[in-house]
């Protein structure tokens, strides 16, 4: 799937600098980012660590706001958003997946899916129909009173990819997704992520460090020193 | 909103069974000691006001000299039988006066010997003291004319002189005289004051003077006003009527007292309630410190936690919803540590009132008032970490290891 230019921009990302420090400590993680990403796209960005391609996920993902430049999400510009509008935004456009899956403690898979759905006010029942399908969704089903302790690694990652996905989200973000995964259980997990974009649509931005893993993707970005080196396309060998 | 946080903070205090308990144990054991110091005082409170209402709530005690409470008495002269009855003759709001006159001494029967007072008095004494008769007799007229060698013992002589058997009829030793036990008193227990009630022998006042005293003084006279008198009223009317009798100018201080037996019950109940007033503010400094103990443990769940509140964030958690949700999870520990603390001191102040033999009182505005005091303790203790955990940075929050 390829971005086109008669498409909307989900993602749009202008002239977006990110320094952090004061005076003579001031690091600049980047240095004028321009991009877009178009709604149904799976986009890997790689780069070596101190690249900037973290900076720009943070900010991508609502969790930062660029230093200069504007970054446009469905047209909203997120810099001029207040912190909680853009935990709004959070809860109800993205999903994220971190690489070490980030889940709660001694919490049931059931309830660690259900916890976006509960910031969304939903009620209860609709809640638990929602958490089991999207559990049944990643493979999971008859784990759902399962904590992560008792969880491999692997259906650890499911678990916060059924969390992810179980607000239907806009975009969804993932850090990693298989950097604590061996390489079976990587393209097990990759194989669900690339599922959801196809059949669900949803948009995925992934960092990761290996190719493989990044050849899952439609578009590759590569992040050198806080700009963007060379943008590639994948779309063939899908 | 409030439900959703509410569910989250019952969700997060199940994770952590321990560390609940541990943080709520501060607040049980504040809670359970106000409760309890209370309950205690207000039990101690009601047993003084039931023992003076079995002593009749309507005396009055008139003794020489000045009243308690401003040093040394002044020696001043005792009271003549005439006066007891002038005082019943000449003021209307008095039912009935008793001349008493005591004197310390050792009672001997058989083997036996304790040490006790004998009181001089008449039938009176049993009516204005409201005594009732376990065993035996009053006084009969004859016996008051001629100043007969009876007497009527309390329960505790009777213990001590004649264990189980009974005492009617047998005679012990006063002294150098023989005296017969015609009556036996029912027990009345310990006074307001905490002496024993019945640790009491009563014999005519005639034998009293003529066998005992070798004079006619009376030393005390106890009066009972008339039901529905008012006692201060029958006090101002006895101390006119003594100032009277004794010719004492109107310069000259009173040599003699009237005391009010309401006044006694009020400083008595005045005593107890203060000491349980300081009691119970002493408990609620350890209610104190059981909220700084829930601060800490959830300034350390905070930290503990942070990378939990980061994930929380990124998913779209708003600030005000892990505020309210710490928030939520401070309070419900604390009502729980109320909760708990409550069932704590109402079984050991039951237990404790039955160990102490006082009455046991629940103080119902009191255990509302500790429970919803530490419902506040979880809001004002429970804000400042639950502030802090709302305002982390998601990006740094979800770094932290």
């Amino acid at each position: 799937m390829m971005a086109t230019a008669s498409q909307p921009h989900l993602i749009e990302l202008q002239g977006v600098t990110k320094v952090y420090g004061q005076g003579a400590a001031e690091m600049k993680a980047l240095r004028g980012i321009d991009l877009t990403i178009a709604p149904g796209e799976f986009v890997a960005v790689m780069g070596p660590s101190g690249s900037g391609k973290s900076t720009c996920m943070n900010i991508i993902g609502c969790l930062d706001t660029p230093t200069s430049g504007s970054y446009l999400f469905q047209g909203v510009d997120v810099g001029s958003l207040t912190r909680n509008q853009r935990a709004l935004l959070r809860r109800n456009y993205l999903g994220f997946v971190f690489q070490g899956f980030n889940l709660l403690n001694r919490t049931s898979a059931l309830e660690n899916v259900e916890l976006p759905l509960i910031y969304r006010g939903l009620p209860a029942e609709e809640r638990h129909q929602q958490a089991r399908e999207a559990l049944c969704q990643v493979g999971l089903e008859g784990w759902e009173h399962h904590t992560p302790g008792e969880l491999s690694g692997g259906q650890q990652q499911r678990v916060a990819i059924a969390r992810a996905i179980v607000t239907r989200p806009a975009v969804l973000l993932a850090d990693e997704p298989t950097g604590n995964l061996d390489t079976a259980r990587g393209h097990e997990v990759m194989e669900l992520l690339s599922g959801f974009n196809r059949e669900l649509g949803i948009t995925i931005v992934m960092v990761t460090h290996e190719a493989e893993i990044a050849a899952y993707a439609a578009r590759n970005l590569r992040f050198v020193d806080g700009l963007l080196a060379k943008e590639s396309s994948n779309g063939e060998k899908r | 909103m409030l439900w959703n946080a509410l569910l989250l903070a019952l969700r997060s205090i199940r994770r952590n069974v321990l560390r609940s308990f541990l943080t709520t144990l501060g607040i049980v054991i504040g809670v359970a000691s106000v409760i309890i110091m209370v309950n205690l005082g207000a039990g101690a409170t009601l047993q003084v006001k039931q023992q003076i209402e079995s002593l009749g709530s309507n005396l009055l005690f008139l003794r020489p000299g000045q009243r308690f409470g401003h040093g040394s008495r002044t020696p001043a002269p005792p009271f003549k039988l005439a006066d007891v009855e002038a005082i019943t003759r000449e003021i209307s709001g008095v039912a009935e006066a008793a001349p008493l006159a005591t004197q310390a001494m050792v009672a001997v029967y058989g083997n036996e010997n304790w040490n006790t007072s004998v009181t001089g008095s008449d039938n009176r004494y049993f009516r204005v003291g409201n005594w009732e008769f376990a065993e035996g007799r009053d006084f009969s007229d004859s016996e008051l004319r001629t100043g007969r060698s009876v007497c009527v013992i309390g329960e505790t002589v009777r213990q001590k002189l004649f264990g189980a058997q009974s005492p009617i009829g047998s005679s012990i030793r006063l002294q150098k005289i023989s005296c017969e036990v015609i009556g036996l008193l029912q027990s009345k227990g310990q006074s307001a004051g905490g002496s024993d009630q019945d640790e009491t022998i009563v014999m005519p006042l005639r034998t009293f003077w003529r066998r005992i005293a070798g004079n006619q003084d009376v030393q005390r006279v106890s009066i009972s006003a008339r039901d529905g008198v008012s006692t201060t009223l029958v006090q101002r009317d006895i101390e006119n009527l003594m100032r009277e009798i004794r010719r004492m100018g109107p310069g000259k201080e009173d040599d003699f007292s009237v005391m009010d037996m309401q006044e006694i019950a009020r400083t008595l109940t005045g005593t107890t309630q203060i000491l349980t007033a300081l009691l119970g503010a002493v408990a609620a400094v350890s209610l104190l410190v059981g909220g700084i103990g829930i601060m800490n443990i959830m300034l350390v769940s905070v930290t503990e936690r942070t990378r939990e509140i980061g994930i929380r964030l990124a998913i779209g958690a708003q600030e005000r919803d892990v505020l309210t949700q710490f928030l939520v999870e401070a309070v419900v520990l604390s009502s729980f540590g109320g909760l708990f603390g409550i069932l704590l001191a109402l079984t050991t102040s039951w237990f404790i009132a039955g160990l102490l033999n006082i009455p046991f009182v629940v103080e119902a505005t009191m255990v509302m008032f500790a429970f919803l005091f530490s419902m506040m303790i979880g809001v004002a203790f429970g804000y400042f970490p639950a502030r802090k955990a709302a305002r982390l940075d998601p990006i740094d929050a979800l770094r932290h290891e």
